[in-house]
């Protein structure tokens, strides 16, 4: 076991859950409950120092239990170390700690995650959609069950084919 | 520098023998230091910049919380380019994806077509043929002289110097007729490929190339001569949206906006990767982190470029410039009609794309505008199950506010600019 892994399990036990190591990179899974605890020793505690924020981004797996992956790639640049963190949320309740009081260039990757795929953030102090409009209300563009086309000002003009619903039948005389 | 000609301002002022003056002078000032309270009356509004503006480099908007002409809270307001690349990249196979990138940052589309092919060969841990490796550093160096010299001229132009602009554009033409001999188009290249590049180099290109990088080191001095010493430039850039090392840090900056605060902190160093650990070459750092330290560091990353480039030339190795493993890579032409095996990897390949191990992987490369990264995860079928896009543009707005605050109006140009944003890649 890597031992960054290692150190975290021994010192957040209830938290980390477990940890894979593939492809060079060292990857940590973790408890929603408890994880700004584990975010803050991994910047503040020189055995980790893990200073700069890479990236803050979601993946979606609508036939799991715990729907969505919050995943946040921290990177050391003292030790030159990489490491991607991993949550998982329910759909029922997709609400996260947020790190902005840790990293302030969370703030903007948080809001992202929050619009593409509408994980909450707790604490967060400027929750708003990001790269949507304000006022779009059609749901979570990156969430799987969001179609690729044919929604939002497509569906208002009647002409236009509604995907979701298949072609309209040819005229006749076509072959 | 705003500092320094109010200190002129106070100086000269105390020379004067009328003493009712002073007095107003420096209540003007305390009031200025403290963020203008009561002393003087003054109304505070709400100003709207872009999305159509001339000098926000594309469909950016701020929201600007005003004191005078002194900025107290600027709010980006981004979207307006979003295209939704992630989403799309969702539903097409990895080579599909690669014109994608093109459009990301549409000025260095060389930078993102290698970060995403990058991505994808960590994913299946595809060993590149080491001239194709040669060939990337080299153009992957030339797309981040065009790009430095873009943001020189358009930086410049912003800020008032308009002749910098026409030289810039005179070499980045050589350059950009290159890449159009290399692969067809001059911006959006689409040339990288997983597995290696698209076409070899050729003699005339390589020919070109080692006239241009002995020409270029006279241009930069003759772009400097526009600009080092010019006293507009300099008081529009000297401490201008400076910020510290350890919030650049802790904001993720990255790439010359970074370095400019004195933290080294380059992929092609701390992860080096193509041909960088086998040239000789160093990253420029700057100590006072605003805006004229982080162009005094793209211009010397050209410089290095241009270094890096006559090196990788001189080093070129023999070989092919695509991988011959025919699962990633289509089998040459000539071949397919005459062997079976060969139809059946040029059809999958077509159809379906060459599929990926299950799994996720992030990789990020330096491109001129900082660290862009791809981060894939795979459900082994031939299409990324999701792909998310670490912009340094989107990255670097989230340090917007932080640095525009108590500047003027005016330096919101420079400081978009200090930032190289482009709007497709910060909106995707």
């Amino acid at each position: 076991m890597h031992p960054v892994a290692e150190s975290l399990n021994r010192r957040f036990p209830n938290v980390v859950t477990g940890s894979r190591e593939a492809l060079g990179d060292l990857t940590v899974y973790l408890k929603e409950n408890g994880a700004l605890d584990v975010f803050r020793a991994l910047h503040d505690d020189p055995e980790f120092h893990y200073d700069y924020i890479v990236d803050v981004t979601s993946v979606d797996y609508p036939m799991d239990p715990d729907r969505f992956e919050v995943v946040y790639i921290l990177y050391s640049l003292p030790r030159r170390h990489r490491i991607i963190l991993k949550i998982r949320v329910p759909e029922s309740h997709p609400v996260v700690d947020s790190i902005v009081s840790i990293w302030k260039g969370a703030e903007f990757m948080e809001r992202e995650v929050y619009d593409m795929m509408g994980i909450q953030f707790r604490g967060h102090p400027d929750l708003r959609r990001i790269l949507m409009p304000d006022d779009y209300d059609e749901g979570y563009p990156l969430r799987k069950d969001f179609p690729l086309v044919g929604k939002g000002w497509r569906d208002d003009f009647s002409f236009v084919p509604k995907y979701h619903e298949g072609l309209p039948p040819l005229p006749r005389g076509s072959k | 520098m705003e500092a320094m000609e109010k200190e002129k301002v106070g100086s000269t002022t105390a020379e004067t023998p009328t003493i009712r003056r002073e007095i107003t002078l420096s209540t003007l000032r305390q009031a200025v230091l403290s963020g203008l309270d009561s002393s003087i009356k003054t109304e505070q509004f709400l100003l709207n910049m872009g999305p159509q503006h001339p000098s926000t480099h594309g469909v950016l908007r701020v929201l600007l919380d005003l004191d005078g002409e002194r900025i107290k809270k600027a709010v980006p307001d981004l979207g307006y380019l979003h295209r939704g690349t992630e989403k799309i990249a969702e539903y097409r196979t990895y080579n599909q994806i690669i014109p994608l990138t093109d459009r990301l940052d549409y000025v260095s589309a060389m930078a993102n077509n290698y970060a995403f092919v990058r991505a994808v060969e960590k994913l299946l841990q595809l060993k590149v043929p080491e001239r194709a490796e040669f060939i990337r550093t080299i153009v992957a160096e030339m797309q981040r002289i065009v790009n430095h010299l873009f943001w020189l001229g358009t930086q410049a132009l912003d800020i008032g110097a308009m002749s910098v602009f026409f030289y810039t554009f005179r070499e980045r033409e050589v350059l950009l007729d290159l890449f159009e001999k290399m692969c067809g188009a001059r911006l959006t290249t689409n040339y990288y490929r997983v597995g290696g590049v698209e076409g070899d180099i050729t003699r005339d290109v390589i020919d070109a190339l080692y006239a241009f990088v002995e020409t270029f080191e006279g241009h930069i001095k003759e772009y400097n001569t526009l600009l080092e010493t010019n006293r507009i430039w300099l008081a529009r850039t000297k401490h201008i949206a400076v910020i510290t090392g350890e919030d650049a840090v802790n904001f993720g900056l990255s790439g010359p906006t970074l370095r400019g605060s004195g933290v080294d902190y380059d992929l092609r160093k701390y992860e080096p990767y193509a041909a960088y650990d086998q040239v000789e070459w160093s990253v420029p750092v700057g100590h006072n982190g605003d805006i004229y330290d982080r162009y005094f560091i793209r211009v010397e990353e050209m410089r290095q470029s241009a270094s890096i480039i006559r090196q990788c030339l001189d080093k070129l190795p023999e070989g092919p410039f695509m991988t011959d493993d025919h699962k990633v890579s289509f089998p040459p032409k000539g071949r397919v009609m005459h062997n079976m095996e060969t139809l059946i990897h040029h059809f999958l390949l077509v159809v379906e794309g060459f599929r990926t191990p299950p799994g996720d992987t992030y990789c990020g490369t330096e491109t001129p505008k900082g660290e862009l990264g791809f981060y894939i995860v795979s459900d082994g079928s031939g299409k990324p199950y999701r792909m998310k896009i670490r912009a340094p543009s989107f990255v670097s707005m989230g340090a917007f506010d932080h640095m525009a605050r108590g500047y003027m109006i005016a330096d919101i140009v420079t400081i978009f600019g200090t930032y190289d944003i482009v709007m497709g890649e910060c909106d995707r």
